[in-house]
């Protein structure tokens, strides 16, 4: 059965619950802004624990009828999928766009762990936001942004879809300009929208493309007619979709936001920038899957790009020093697998990896957020140090999550991250044969560097003896256990979530996530039969040998010392370690060529040129043109009686010859 | 000398015609009130003139009617015309017409 027939056999089923998935948290938002607008006019207080409270709920509905939904979808045949359309929206000639959202595996994987890390988030920010004077504009925005990013996953057409992008973007520039008295903070926010923007015209460019062929925008219609699709409008629409895609989940080259957005509070960057908002890219493409399917090309780049990506970021985050930012490399890393994942058609692996990821990464944010508030907004892992003993909670959750990530055997990451090596390997490309063997070589380097960064970054912070000074050292203490509690649930998360999907090769049938998502993808999926499968259990161990080594490299070099000594990087390497820490000066390279073209376009074309010569002169033509009517037309306003007698002779003589003739 | 032809009705016309125009030329580049006051009477004349001579060709007396009209309505306008002389010279001792270019912009 191809993709063709499987959509001709959809079936929808109203459920008419799925606007509250979105709509709680909107009302959330809602309520929350007006009673912090109105606490902000009238000078009264509003209650925290309101606040807050409000916005868990929120939150917790969203989940809980997410959790329904899901019962809901499980129990419709396969190939199903709950659907519910609210309203029209736009019917304009040709274009009839409607507010519709609809719930199938796809989009219940992704609404599911995102409502929950998102109320896990929403608990851990009461007390992490508990003193700052912003605490209810806070909130709003997070229940806003969660909205937002529901609407994205639930939308059953591209604009419903592009309305949630759009704003899950403007939520992530309000939080990492939360603290916008801080100029620096504010800039951080305003690169990252200005950087989504230049994704969001490839998205549009894209959107149109799709609505010039198919003439509609709805998912299900447009996968009906993928047909009409020649192989080079589908290139040129999955590029587009895709340099969108590159925009919102840091992709090379418009990753440059992610680290800068870490100027936001901690639990913005655990929600936003790690769990959700920049998984939309990848969803993105993985709800496309059937137009991707249609173009080799396109899903060449995707994977090309996500594999550089994820080294290139690998290799930054070695040299940082900013707790946050390790992370947020190592973010944009991890996007570049899931990208991978797509890009060789293993849609479900990809998702898969986004799961997982949201888990532990957001664990790991938050516990990075913990040890930030312990160390009294002190972010530099070389003031750190035997943290452990000072904050177990923080520090126990935070290395589950660590073995997480590096894909350490038996937890989350090891699963899903094996699972895209794997795919990538063993999915033969048969219009560039060479690309299987790259991707893999390209990403098993990678996850060396992960296993290397995330061990230093381990070891330097909660490992060995504190190097913060005295009165540091008293201030240390573990945190509430309103931020506690969440760094739990997800470090079980991120332990447990990895046997949703055991591979075929060690448990056959046992891959839950992929039984659950076949249907949406089927037939876009090639079947990775490159390599036999009873190899996957070689190459398995390769990748948990190829961890366990970075983990060795890092503990002999970090570790071994009590205190910390300039390490031998630095003494063998001088110049790469600059170039590592300062991001291979990306940013500065922008500034000096996009940027600064952009400036000069302003300055000579746009002002100088357009405004000041053409429209300040257009204007300028007018007024004179009218001074010299005025000018003339004055003349006859002599004053002379006679001259106004001579007037009215002359008209009426005028009329009498004109009557008469 | 030729026998002219008798004086038609188109004689009397052209001869309003002729006054009206005349008339039209004394109100018109007459910088003394009264001047243009005389032209205006002229003008009104003239157009007495030809009612007469339409009377007179159309035979019924309605053009006679209308020229005893327009009599009565000239001696009336002169009358306000003097009236607002008298305000005006009051304003600015002169009946230069040409004086009066507040209205001059």
């Amino acid at each position: 059965m191809d993709s063709l027939e499987l959509v001709r056999n959809i079936q929808t089923f109203p459920w008419n619950g799925l606007w509250l998935i979105p709509g709680a948290p909107l009302l959330g938002a809602l309520v929350n802004g007006i009673l912090t607008l109105w606490a902000a006019r009238s000078g009264r207080e509003v209650s925290k624990s309101l606040q807050g409270g409000l916005a868990v709920a929120a939150s917790f509905t969203a989940f809980a009828t997410s959790y329904l939904a899901w019962g809901a979808l499980r129990a419709c045949p396969e190939g199903g999928l709950l659907a519910q359309d609210v309203s029209t929206w736009i019917e304009a000639g040709n274009l009839h766009a409607r507010v519709g959202f609809q719930l199938d595996p796809l989009s219940a994987v992704m609404v599911l762990f995102i409502t929950f890390v998102a109320l896990l988030i929403h608990v851990y920010s009461v007390g992490y936001m508990h003193k700052d004077p912003g605490f209810g504009r806070f909130f709003t925005y997070l229940n806003l942004f969660l909205a937002a990013m529901l609407i994205l996953v639930l939308a059953d057409n591209l604009l419903l879809l592009f309305v949630g992008w759009e704003g899950v973007g403007l939520c992530s520039f309000l939080l990492i300009s939360f603290w916008f008295e801080d100029a620096a903070k504010a800039e951080a926010g305003k690169k990252a929208f200005l950087t989504n923007r230049i994704g969001d015209a490839g998205f549009l460019l894209a959107t149109f493309v799709v609505l010039g062929v198919t003439g509609t925008l709805n998912f299900n219609e447009i996968q009906a007619q993928h047909q009409l699709f020649t192989p080079g409008l589908a290139t040129a629409a999955c590029l587009l979709f895709f340099m969108g895609a590159a925009g919102k989940s840091a992709q090379i080259p418009l990753y440059v936001w992610l680290p800068d957005a870490m100027a936001g509070p901690t639990p913005v960057s655990a929600l936003i920038h790690a769990a959700t908002m920049v998984t939309a890219g990848v969803y993105l493409v993985a709800r496309l899957h059937f137009l991707y399917a249609m173009s080799p090309v396109a899903l060449a780049v995707v994977a090309s790009v996500g594999a550089l990506t994820a080294l290139f970021a690998a290799t930054i985050a070695l040299a940082q020093n900013d707790i946050k930012k390790v992370l947020a490399y190592s973010t944009v890393s991890q996007l570049g697998y899931m990208f991978v994942g797509v890009g060789v058609g293993a849609y479900e692996a990809g998702i898969f990896h986004v799961m997982t990821h949201a888990f532990f990464k957001a664990c790991l944010f938050l516990g990075a957020g913990s040890v930030i508030h312990a160390m009294h907004e002190e972010q530099d892992i070389r003031k750190m140090g035997g943290l452990m003993k000072h904050l177990p909670i923080t520090g126990i959750t935070f290395f589950a999550a660590y073995l997480a990530i590096i894909g350490f055997p038996g937890f989350a990451g090891f699963f899903s991250k094996d699972e895209i090596l794997w795919k990538a390997l063993a999915t033969p490309n048969p219009t560039f044969p060479w690309l299987p063997l790259a991707l893999y070589g390209i990403l098993l380097v990678g996850a060396l560097l992960t296993a290397f960064y995330m061990t230093r970054l381990v070891v330097l912070t909660f490992f060995g003896e504190f190097r913060g000074g005295p009165k540091a050292l008293e201030k240390l203490h573990e945190s509430p256990k309103v931020m506690t509690i969440p760094l739990v649930l997800l470090a079980l998360g991120a332990l447990m979530a990895g046997w949703l999907g055991v591979p075929e090769s060690i448990g056959p049938g046992r891959h839950v996530l992929a039984a659950f998502l076949e249907p949406v993808f089927h037939g876009s999926a090639p079947d990775a039969d490159g390599i036999p499968e009873r190899f996957e259990i070689l190459f398995m161990l390769l990748s948990v040998a190829v961890a366990f080594a970075g983990m060795g490299l890092a503990w002999a070099v970090y570790g071994q010392k009590k205190t910390f000594v300039v390490d031998q990087t630095e003494k063998r390497l001088p110049g790469l370690r600059e170039i590592l820490q300062n991001k291979f000066y990306v940013d500065e390279i922008y500034d000096h060529t996009v940027l600064a073209a952009v400036r000069l376009t302003a300055q000579y074309v746009s002002f100088k040129f357009i405004d000041q010569m053409v429209i300040e002169k257009a204007v300028d033509i007018c007024v004179a043109g009218v001074q010299a009517l005025g000018r003339f037309a004055r003349r006859l306003q002599t004053g002379s009686v006679r001259w106004t007698v001579a007037g009215l002779a002359a008209g009426a003589a005028f009329l009498l010859f004109w009557v008469v003739r | 000398m030729e026998q002219l032809g008798p004086i038609t009705t188109q004689h009397y016309l052209a001869l309003s015609a002729l006054l009206f125009a005349v008339g039209a030329a004394g109100v018109l580049a007459r910088r003394n009130f009264f001047s243009a006051l005389m032209g205006l009477e002229l003008m009104l004349n003239a157009s007495n003139l030809a009612f007469v001579a339409f009377a007179r060709a159309r035979g019924d007396q309605a053009g006679q009617l209308a020229a005893l009209f327009v009599i009565a309505v000239a001696a009336a306008e002169v009358c306000v015309g003097l009236a607002l002389v008298i305000a005006l010279f009051r304003r600015k001792e002169t009946v230069d017409l040409d004086a009066y270019k507040e209205l001059k912009g």
